[in-house]
């Protein structure tokens, strides 16, 4: 189909689908006068019977495990896509990247000033990301978003001009390892809850005082699973895209 | 109370469409997605808030108070992070077909043409 076709489709069908739209929108509850009733039993139950005090962490590790699982393995999944799609493209040009050891690439020449600010920020970014992680059943995070803001600690050493600093912090072997790990823990503790109280993803592990570090039974640990599974994820495919933009580079010089 | 948040999530949806429709580069097509995807964030949480609640953390506020839904919440985090995966997947299978053949203009895909 050409790009004119393509429009003049979108010109028609566009107005009838945001119709159709507005309709549909129009029949969900009003905003602001909800009355799910899960919604409010998971509130009153959650903290009661897991001790954990943000809400969405307890439903996403306790309540909805099973989904999480599922989440776990489509990320997991993902990355190995990704990773397949991208190598196959990579191995032609390895020896160009090969001879390549110097920070000559195109992220280098970061001024000193971006230097000095990307060495302040790898310690506050994983520090952050490691607070978000442990903190997932207390306050809002969790492995997800705290595992983000930690992958974004070694990705300022890219930011300072240092590629190849940065690929040899965090190798791929690490962050493959790194993301299995993440994803073969989280599996263990749902065996365990088998184990232990006869349901997969059950907590086995004692509730503690609700607001403390070591509380929610196993949730901390399914959140440093997690944390670790995200952060070697995310890292992998960005060390994957980069090297794709290094020989890209490569190539166009010769 | 107000169609706003619907409002808003419709549009976004429709713009991104747009955005994938119109796009002469895939990376513009792939970032319209995003866009697209970002519609339904505002859908989820616009249905579970209910006017005056409060987050649904009660690390420092009584249980007892009246909190939005938890539910959508989670939904959105699932969202989020499928949205990721499926931009790095879009993504690299752009790098593929640049390399193939040496445009990103959706158009040059011949594959697709023939």
């Amino acid at each position: 189909m050409t790009r004119r076709a393509r429009l003049a489709l979108f010109a028609l069908a566009g107005p009838a689908f945001a119709a159709v739209l507005v309709i549909g929108l129009h029949g969900l509850p009003t905003f602001g006068d909800y009355h799910g009733v899960y919604g409010l039993l998971v509130n009153r139950i959650e903290p009661r019977l897991r001790h954990a005090t943000d809400i969405v962490t307890a439903l996403n590790f306790d309540i909805r495990a099973f989904d999480t699982l599922g989440e776990e393995f489509i990320l997991f999944t993902s990355v190995s896509g990704v990773a397949l799609l991208l190598r196959r493209l990579r191995v032609a040009d390895e020896h160009a990247e090969r001879s390549r050891g110097t920070e000559d690439h195109r992220f280098a020449g970061a001024s000193a000033g971006v230097r000095m600010s990307s060495l302040l920020l790898i310690p506050l970014l994983i520090a952050l990301g490691g607070y978000v992680v442990l903190h997932g059943a207390l306050t809002p995070g969790g492995g997800f978003q705290g595992g983000v803001v930690m992958a974004a600690g070694p990705l300022a050493v890219l930011v300072a001009g240092r590629y190849l600093i940065m690929k040899h912090l965090a190798p791929e072997w690490l962050l493959e390892a790194a993301d299995s790990a993440g994803a073969a823990g989280y599996v263990l503790m749902g065996v365990g809850g088998l184990i232990f109280t006869g349901v997969l993803l059950k907590n086995f592990l004692p509730l503690g005082t609700p607001g403390e570090l070591l509380s929610a039974g196993m949730m901390p640990l399914n959140s440093i699973a997690v944390g670790l599974e995200v952060t070697g994820a995310f890292l992998l495919v960005w060390t994957e895209f980069l090297d794709q933009a290094l020989i890209t580079t490569g190539g166009e010089e010769g | 109370m107000s169609f706003l948040p619907y409002a808003a999530a419709a549009w976004l949806f429709l713009v991104g469409l747009w955005g994938v429709v119109s796009s002469t580069n895939l990376v513009r097509a792939v970032l319209s997605l995003t866009v697209v995807q970002s519609s339904t964030y505002l859908v989820l949480l616009g249905i579970g808030f209910r006017s005056g609640a409060k987050a649904p953390v009660v690390a420092d506020i009584p249980q007892s108070s009246r909190l939005v839904d938890p539910v959508v919440q989670v939904l959105v985090l699932t969202d989020v992070v499928i949205e990721a995966t499926v931009t790095a997947l879009l993504l690299a299978l752009v790098v593929q077909a640049h390399k193939r053949f040496g445009s990103l203009d959706p158009a040059d895909l011949r594959i697709l043409r023939d």
